[in-house]
């Protein structure tokens, strides 16, 4: 399968890492400061706006930007187009890590923490209406999911490796888990499919409170096929930066037919958005909504130039302009999340939320764990093709 | 490759139709009475004289603290909404044509709540006598239902590091020891009234029949959001929305959303089909691939 895939190698604690480190460690004492003093002390949020930042970005937005794993599997797997095989582990990593970060932002996120081991395990409490039941058991289930996919690379590793005992246990296990892979992948295309829709479902609770421009029943449809188009995207700006950080050739030609089934799949989000909007004659609202119109906007804006950038050729042959193409692209859907979580959501006169500092220096902290242990898989597993991937496959 | 694009297609097919075959339509959720054993509160805008004595009994009987932030500390209890320590709460709304009314706020006690569809482990139910209570030894505290609620009643200890949901209970414990809700014990104006429900409406319409003149022609609750235990009259020529009412409609909150997540998932049918399709399609895939590596060299 990937067996041309390699370490990277070189050292890890590097001074952009020590950099990231000395972030993720203000992060985890601001974190110390909210688990003592509660959201109150360390948060904006409020009776109004119950969920702010750490929902909408990292949970949310978060684990859109984490379907890269999910969009790459259903162009390998279910329309078979084996020449982007060697994007499926780098795609996988981000994935894993992008949702267990999402899952521990919901940790400190919850006011009581110390109950949440329910939610997977008192079947019998189950309110089966809730979406963000569906959500919460989803993202549980698929974290794990995605943990198994990543094991072959791990098991890889310890096979070579020196201690008897974990080469014993990656050969037993190794031979298991490609046999029943075809369950596991078919479990992780179904998970995001239900989860990620079912995050547009939970704002349909809102009701009144989200704007029509954004509160529609094809909330669900809506979330599912843009976290599609962001997948593809997320592909294209983790590819890129990792060759350009790692000197390595780029995967130009690869991503740029990414960027194309990603712009068809911008062009039918836009459509259902937009004639949904003429549907219910909300489209007029576009007009006449002050600030939330400029942010209606700017998501359209977004989202077409992306698309209009991934349809022209002279775009997807620059590795540059693709990733602008692809920035565009999780910046639109981003927002897009935003908008129906945070902006266009308003309680009533009275109320007002923007992220505190130590809840925005948490997130960032957050990020840079991410990217910290993206860094050590890269370096210490194979995960990334060989040398020269984009040809290794042609 | 054909072939492949075939099966594929034909996979997706499959669990489309699946998911489809459950439409919205044919699901149309149960509709959600009042239980039969429901208690109410009924109150009338035209009785009340803002005394906030039932404020204060809302705060005896929860044993709450006193609200003492708005004034910046001292000895009036001054809460300004509902809050963290504030179950119950009176205010006062002036119109531009001078008309002004006093107005209570409380927990609602939908029939068919949203917080309660929200909920993802039960802790805030339709518990006894229809009323909505709080279980503490299931939150985990993730504040959905101040995101669902339409009428923003459930409120959160944000100060606290240990916090709770708070709101209106109907004091049920009182209600289990036979007395009635504190607001309504004390009100010297019977403004608000506690009874069964069917009791209240029906005393609710009885007035509106009696005073055509005294009243905004509606019971707000009847059917607003598909019903709340809670009901209200207001004075002629003042509306709900100027009360600070939403304007829901007869449709309960949640159904439009709970007919889709039904739709998707009811008996984990589609969900299945799905699974089995893609687990169909991969596998097939996988094995023309490994055919075509082995008439290849």
């Amino acid at each position: 399968m990937t067996d041309h895939a390699v370490p990277v190698g070189g050292p890890i604690l590097t001074r952009p890492f020590k950099w990231l480190m000395a972030i993720f460690g203000l992060g985890v004492l601001l974190l110390i400061w909210r688990f003592l003093a509660g959201l109150g002390a360390t948060t904006a949020l409020n009776d109004g706006y119950p969920w702010g930042l750490w929902i909408a970005f990292d949970v949310v937005t978060g684990t859109a930007l984490g379907c890269g794993g999910y969009a790459v599997a259903i162009l390998v797997y279910i329309l078979n187009k084996g020449k982007y095989h060697s994007l499926v582990r780098p795609a996988i990593l981000t994935s894993a890590l992008g949702y267990s970060l999402a899952a521990f932002a919901i940790v400190f996120d919850v006011g009581r923490y110390w109950y949440i081991y329910r939610i997977p395990l008192h079947f019998w409490q189950w309110n089966l209406n809730s979406a963000l039941l569906e959500v919460a058991l989803c993202v549980m289930a698929y974290v794990f999911v995605l943990w198994i996919e990543m094991a072959p690379p791990i098991l890889e590793v310890m096979q070579e490796g020196s201690s008897p005992f974990f080469r014993r246990l990656a050969q037993t296990t190794l031979p298991i888990l490609n046999k029943s892979m075809v369950f596991i992948v078919a479990l992780a295309l179904l998970l995001p499919t239900m989860h990620q829709s079912s995050l547009g479902t939970v704002m349909m609770l809102a009701g009144q409170k989200l704007n029509p421009l954004w509160q529609t029943p094809f909330l669900p449809l809506l979330f599912l096929v843009s976290v599609v188009g962001m997948g593809y995207a997320v592909v294209v700006f983790e590819s890129t930066l990792s060759s350009f950080f790692l000197k390595r050739p780029y995967e130009t030609e690869m991503l740029g037919s990414l960027a194309k089934i990603m712009a068809y799949i911008t062009i039918g989000f836009l459509a259902i958005r937009l004639l949904d909007l003429l549907y219910r004659g909300a489209f007029g609202l576009a007009f006449t909504s002050g600030w939330l119109s400029f942010f209606f906007w700017l998501e359209i804006v977004l989202f077409v130039a992306s698309a209009a950038m991934a349809l022209s050729p002279a775009v997807r042959a620059n590795p540059g302009r693709l990733f602008q193409m692809a920035m565009l692209m999780l910046i639109a859907g981003g927002l897009y999340r935003f908008d129906t979580y945070l902006v266009a959501f308003n309680p009533g006169p009275g109320w007002s939320y923007f992220p505190a500092v130590p809840e925005l220096f948490i997130t960032i902290g957050i990020v840079a764990l991410e990217i910290m242990i993206y860094i050590v898989f890269i370096k210490r597993f194979p995960i990334l093709g060989g040398a020269s991937p984009a040809r290794s496959r042609a | 490759m054909g072939v492949d694009r075939r099966t594929a297609l034909k996979g997706m097919a499959v669990a489309g139709a699946a998911l489809l075959a459950s439409g919205p339509g044919d699901q149309a959720r149960e509709p959600h009475p009042a239980p039969s054993d429901a208690v109410g509160m009924l109150y009338d805008a035209t009785l009340c004289i803002g005394c906030k004595t039932c404020v204060v009994a809302c705060r005896e009987a929860n044993h709450m603290p006193p609200e003492r932030t708005a004034l910046g500390g001292g000895i009036y209890d001054s809460p300004i909404s509902l809050d963290g320590q504030t179950r119950n709460i009176i205010k006062a709304y002036e119109g531009a044509d001078g008309k002004s009314s006093y107005m209570k706020s409380q927990c609602m006690h939908c029939l068919d709540p949203a917080c309660v569809g929200a909920c993802m482990i039960g802790a805030l139910q339709k518990r006894e006598h229809g009323i909505v209570t709080w279980d503490g030894s299931r939150c985990i505290g993730c504040r959905y239902c101040q995101v669902a609620c339409p009428y923003l009643i459930p409120k959160f200890t944000w100060d606290k590091a240990i916090p709770k949901i708070v709101k209106c209970e109907m004091c049920s414990q009182r209600i289990a020891e036979g007395k009635i809700p504190g607001c309504c014990e004390v009100c010297p104006r019977s403004a608000v009234i506690f009874g069964k429900y069917d009791d209240l409406l029906a005393e609710a319409k009885n007035r509106l029949k009696k005073n055509p003149d005294r009243y905004y022609p509606k019971i707000f609750g009847e059917k607003d959001g598909g019903g709340t235990q809670v009901l209200y009259l207001s004075k002629a020529g003042i509306s709900f929305t100027d009360l600070g009412l939403p304007a829901l409609g007869d449709t309960p909150v949640p159904e439009l959303s709970q007919e889709i997540q039904h739709a998707a998932y009811k008996g984990f049918i589609a969900p299945a089909v799905l699974y089995v399709a893609l687990g169909t399609v991969i596998w097939r895939n996988k094995r023309a691939e490994a055919q075509g590596k082995e008439e290849k060299p």
